[in-house]
């Protein structure tokens, strides 16, 4: 499959599974996106929100149900996965445990029937790039976690596929490896200028990895933005709760004006933006970053700390407020449980929306 | 450590394999023992006299030759059987259950039941003859009893059974994340299976290989039952039977024995030495 491809088009792209009760369950429903040559686009979401079944689905491990996929004008998804030469990192990092390291690397190549001297090259470059040049001849059970998982890229990478699918490639590995291989992913990516899919549970990975993110959530896509936009402006609520918006408070409408919409309820007042046409109820979600010790602006909290967990740079506190609302806030400050604070934040970093569902 | 658990103790895991070190002495080691050293002690002659007769006296030394030539196609052709079945049978369905189940049946038969099962069904005046003689599809004489064949068959019923879930269990063991990996890498069915799940197997294999070597060649009943046990598959077995219960030459019989356990262990060892040849770690692509 040519790698100067322009862009790889998903059309409700749909995948059932029928449950042990003989239910027929959509795993991913109607996903349509188009991914651009060069991007890097990340899949975020829960356990069980589809994403590994849509990285599935184009690798062609799992048939669809519905829905086209194709490359350009040419449609791939009736190929097998052979047929369509999609590199992929695994999870588990599925390196062939009876095969040297570059016996792994050198597979994709063999199996395409590249020239000897050209597999060794590729094979040698390869190596180069994800920094393991001298463990060509080892096992894969002789190499530690990080290293298997480079092996993987490497062996994705080497057959210079159109797409690299990548599915949450870093869960295995410990923190510390996991930045470095985080890191390591952009470098790679930035300099093969290659396509990207990337699955991945944690938002922190997608957040720094992604040019976009697809946030999932059931097998739907609830939101397709670059990563400042889901981070700062999440679609809706069940993306600001993904996002970190830990201060979820239902309340009621007091008045809207000027794009910014007034709320009260449970003792307390707040302003905040809409991002949703408010129906009903409101809910209003912000970040415990967002909230800081003072009494600017115009939404202003007074309540008694109850609870102050020390994380170095920065505590998180636990503060009771109106009619028994907690709320989560991180402050430099170092107010003690039991202190009376004033809390802050800005309208808007208060966004409300209508409800759970999109 | 501390002084007090340094001191020495009775070791209980002594105790607990006891039981069955006493069990192997008495009924593995001391009858082995004893009929080695009765193969050397002859009612006449001196004391290698038995093995001399054994390999001069063609009705003896073709005993080995015809055993061997009975069991080495069919453990080849049951372990051929086997691998592509349960290969296909790798995925866990409903399906691989009851293919499994439906194979064991023969396996609690036992042999002689087998035979007399195949004396109905494959006689001259058996099921299999009369009909494919009804329907004209073939009206020769149809001998697949009381000769090579027949015993080939039962053994292949018997010993058929017996690969296939050894083999299965091994095919199973193999992390299916690997021919997927393999998959996306441009391997196509028949790729993956030669370069991800045959070597993986191949230990399995030769083990399996073994086990089913050992049990056909020990082939006794079915040889008598099913096959021409005067020429064509008068095995080795036999030979210590003759010897033993119809001449009542236990030293002979004894020497018969011998032979026949150096005949396996030879093809034993050169398999499981052949072994070493290929990868033998887990099978898994996880980290480990």
């Amino acid at each position: 499959m040519s790698e100067n491809f322009k862009e790889l088009r998903l059309a409700a792209v749909s995948r059932h599974f029928a449950n042990p009760s003989g239910q027929r369950v959509a795993a991913l429903h109607e996903l349509s996106l188009t991914i651009k040559r060069g991007e890097f686009i990340c899949l975020l979401g829960p356990s069980g929100c589809g994403k590994t079944t849509a990285l599935n689905c184009i690798a062609g491990l799992l048939p669809v149900s519905g829905g086209t996929i194709s490359l350009d004008d040419y449609r791939i998804d009736l190929l097998p996965p052979e047929k369509r030469g999609f590199g992929m990192v695994f999870q588990n990092y599925a390196l062939f445990p009876h095969m040297t390291v570059r016996k792994n690397v050198a597979f994709g190549l063999l199996m395409r029937g590249t020239p000897k001297d050209e597999i060794a090259q590729r094979v040698a470059r390869a190596f180069k790039l994800v920094q393991l040049t001298g463990h060509e001849d080892k096992l894969p059970g002789q190499l530690s976690g990080g290293q298997q998982q480079r092996v993987a890229i490497a062996r994705a990478i080497v057959i210079e596929p159109p797409l690299l699918l990548m599915d949450e490639p870093l869960s295995n590995l410990d923190a510390k490896l996991r930045l470095e291989m985080r890191a390591e992913i952009r470098r790679i990516h930035k300099e093969l200028g290659r396509t990207t899919l990337y699955v991945t549970h944690d938002q922190d990975e997608a957040l720094s990895l992604a040019d976009r993110i697809v946030v999932m959530k059931d097998g739907l896509v609830q939101q397709v933005a670059a990563p400042e936009e889901v981070y700062t402006q999440p679609s809706n609520l069940h993306v600001a709760r993904f996002m970190g918006y830990r201060n979820v408070l239902e309340l009621g409408i007091a008045g809207e004006a000027n794009g910014k919409i007034s709320l009260e309820g449970s003792g307390l007042k707040l302003h905040g933006t809409p991002k949703q046409s408010i129906t009903g109820k409101a809910f209003a979600a912000t970040r415990p970053e967002d909230i800081s010790i003072g009494t600017t602006g115009p939404n202003v909290l007074e309540g008694r700390v109850v609870n102050s967990e020390y994380g170095g740079r920065d505590s998180l506190i636990d503060v009771i407020v109106g009619n028994d609302v907690l709320l989560h806030a991180r402050t430099t400050d170092r107010p003690q449980p039991g202190d009376t604070v004033k809390l802050t934040v800005s309208p808007d970093r208060v966004l409300v929306y209508s409800g759970e569902g999109a | 450590m501390s002084a007090v658990a340094a001191r020495w103790r009775p070791d209980l895991g002594v105790l607990l394999v006891a039981p069955a070190a006493i069990f192997v002495v008495l009924f593995f080691v001391y009858p082995f023992a004893y009929g080695f050293w009765l193969s050397f002690t002859p009612a006449e002659g001196g004391w290698l006299a038995n093995y001399e007769k054994f390999f001069s006296d063609s009705h003896l030394w073709r005993t080995l030759i015809i055993t061997f030539q009975l069991s080495l196609p069919v453990t080849i052709l049951n372990v051929a059987l086997a691998l592509p079945i349960a290969f296909q049978l790798r995925r866990k369905t409903r399906y691989q259950r009851f293919v499994t189940t439906l194979l064991v049946v023969p396996i609690t038969l036992g042999t002689v039941l087998i035979a007399e099962g195949m004396l109905t069904y494959f006689g001259p005046r058996g099921w299999l003859s009369q009909f494919l003689q009804l329907l004209h599809i073939y009206d020769g004489p149809i001998r697949l009893t009381h000769n090579f064949i027949g015993v080939v068959i039962s053994l292949v019923i018997s010993g058929f059974p017996f690969a296939f879930l050894l083999i299965l269990s091994y095919v199973t063991g193999i992390d299916p994340t690997l021919a997927r990996a393999a998959a996306t890498l441009g391997a196509g069915p028949w790729a993956q299976f030669r370069h991800i799940y045959l070597p993986l197997l191949a230990p399995g294999l030769a083990i399996t290989f073994c086990l089913a070597f050992v049990q056909a060649f020990s082939v006794f009943p079915s040889a008598v039952l099913v096959g021409a046990p005067s020429g064509p598959t008068r095995v080795i077995s036999l030979a210590a039977y003759e010897a033993a219960f119809e001449q009542y030459d236990y030293s002979m019989a004894s020497t018969v024995a011998m032979i026949m356990g150096f005949a396996q262990l030879v093809v034993v060892i050169i398999v499981l030495a052949s072994r070493n040849a290929f990868y033998r770690g887990p099978v898994t692509g996880a980290k480990g």
